[in-house]
């Protein structure tokens, strides 16, 4: 996994108390983290903050894995 | 004030201020700062006097309570799911605008915020929106005529905003989470807004084939750079506390479950100024824009209707996205 990716799972999975042994980047994070739209919403919050990037909501349609997510936040950094 | 007010003593310069406030030619430069903005709250001390009469002094409905706590009026909106804004909503903020109109029980200050965890509000109540439209289909109504009959419920907001906007109390609101759509334009009609770390703030309303209705884009070109106002719109992204914050959105971003107890703090700041100064310099700080606030009411009225705003609410109300707000 990409120093991003790692990040990003630990993040996740401590923001929303999940045990992250066995996250890969193609893993789906709705449905290995059990978030709902707030919590999504939330999340954005988090990495936005946590990697110090801005990402437009638009560029996530689409985006549902760990990979796919360090990918957008990768191209603001 | 001193320029403005040079040399003259207490009760000339409460007189010229009260002038001021009814929009009379006082022979000063006074007349020409306010002139064009409306004041529904033209005499400050006739306002007081109106707010040691009022009661009752507390209200509890089924979206929304009001209590005083010291000078500061504390209004909390408690509706499921995030403080949709439909006819129930609407119904209790006209009682509040009436009691605010009738001297808000001699607050200083107002503070709003949610009890809902998930925000402050989502926003306009999409679904009562599309039954509505799917109920008077059934009665035979046809789409142009159903926006008329919603331009009346659009009337009704706008003048319940305008009071928030304009009464001559200091406005604070204190706001989480979904901070979208007709939440946001609440939040707007705030003299300060305080927002916790989890706020974002969203206008998906382009999305939908429609503006903001309740008054959004004029108070945002009021308080932001047009360019950040187009991205907001144009896109329908949203944006995080902190960066509402680095555009000018917000006054002050606090962690995460603090923002009542800061905007209490404001509040009880602003309490403690001159209730006529702070009437007469508010239309002068934050104008209505009410000219551009007309031009909105006309154009939601034409986008609505078209037949795109009703695919684009089915197409929300039967989303089963976990980001349904997504543009």
């Amino acid at each position: 996994m990409t120093d991003i990716e790692t990040k990003l799972i630990t993040l996740a999975s401590k923001r929303f108390d999940k045990d992250a042994t066995g996250f890969t980047a193609t893993d789906d994070f709705f449905e290995k983290l059990g978030i709902d739209s707030y919590q999504a919403m939330d999340m954005l919050t988090e990495v936005e903050e946590a990697f110090d990037v801005e990402i437009p909501d638009y560029e996530l349609n689409g985006v549902n894995t760990f990979g796919g997510l360090a990918q957008v936040i990768g191209r603001r950094l | 004030m001193s320029e403005l007010f040079g040399g003259v003593g207490g009760d000339v310069r409460s007189r010229v201020a009260r002038a001021v406030l009814r929009g009379e030619h006082y022979r000063s430069l006074a007349s020409r700062w306010v002139k064009g903005d409306e004041r529904p709250f033209r005499d400050p001390e006739a306002y007081a006097r109106l707010g040691r009469r009022a009661t009752p002094r507390s209200f509890t409905g089924e979206a929304l309570r009001w209590q005083h706590e010291g000078e500061t009026l504390l209004v909390t909106l408690d509706h499921g799911p995030v403080n949709e804004i439909g006819n129930l909503m609407l119904d209790e903020l006209e009682e509040l605008s009436t009691y605010l109109e009738r001297g808000a029980g001699g607050a200083r200050a107002l503070v709003f915020y949610s009890a809902r965890e998930k925000g402050f509000s989502a926003g306009a109540d999409l679904r009562e929106l599309y039954d509505g439209i799917q109920e008077r289909r059934r009665d035979g109504v046809p789409l142009l005529r159903q926006a008329h009959e919603l331009r009346r419920f659009i009337d009704r907001i706008h003048h319940v905003f305008d009071v928030f906007d304009t009464v001559p109390l200091t406005t604070v609101a204190a706001v989480h989470g979904f901070v979208f759509g007709g939440g946001f334009e609440l939040a707007l009609t705030c003299d300060v807004i305080i927002a916790d770390k989890s706020a974002r703030f969203c206008f998906p309303e382009l999305r939908l084939g429609l503006v903001p209705g309740f008054g959004g884009i004029p108070r945002l070109n009021r308080d932001l750079g047009n360019g950040i106002v187009r991205d907001l719109l144009l896109t329908g992204r949203s944006l995080r506390a902190s960066r509402a914050h680095e555009v000018g959105l917000i006054s002050q971003v606090v962690a995460r479950g603090e923002a009542l107890n800061v905007a209490l703090k404001v509040a009880e700041q602003a309490a403690r100024f001159d209730r006529d100064t702070t009437a007469l310099a508010k239309p002068f700080i934050k104008p209505l824009p009410r000219r551009d606030l007309d031009r909105e009411k006309e154009l939601f009225t034409y986008l609505f209707a078209s037949p795109v705003v009703e695919a684009a609410l089915k197409k929300f109300v039967e989303s089963d996205d976990v980001r349904p707000y997504l543009p």
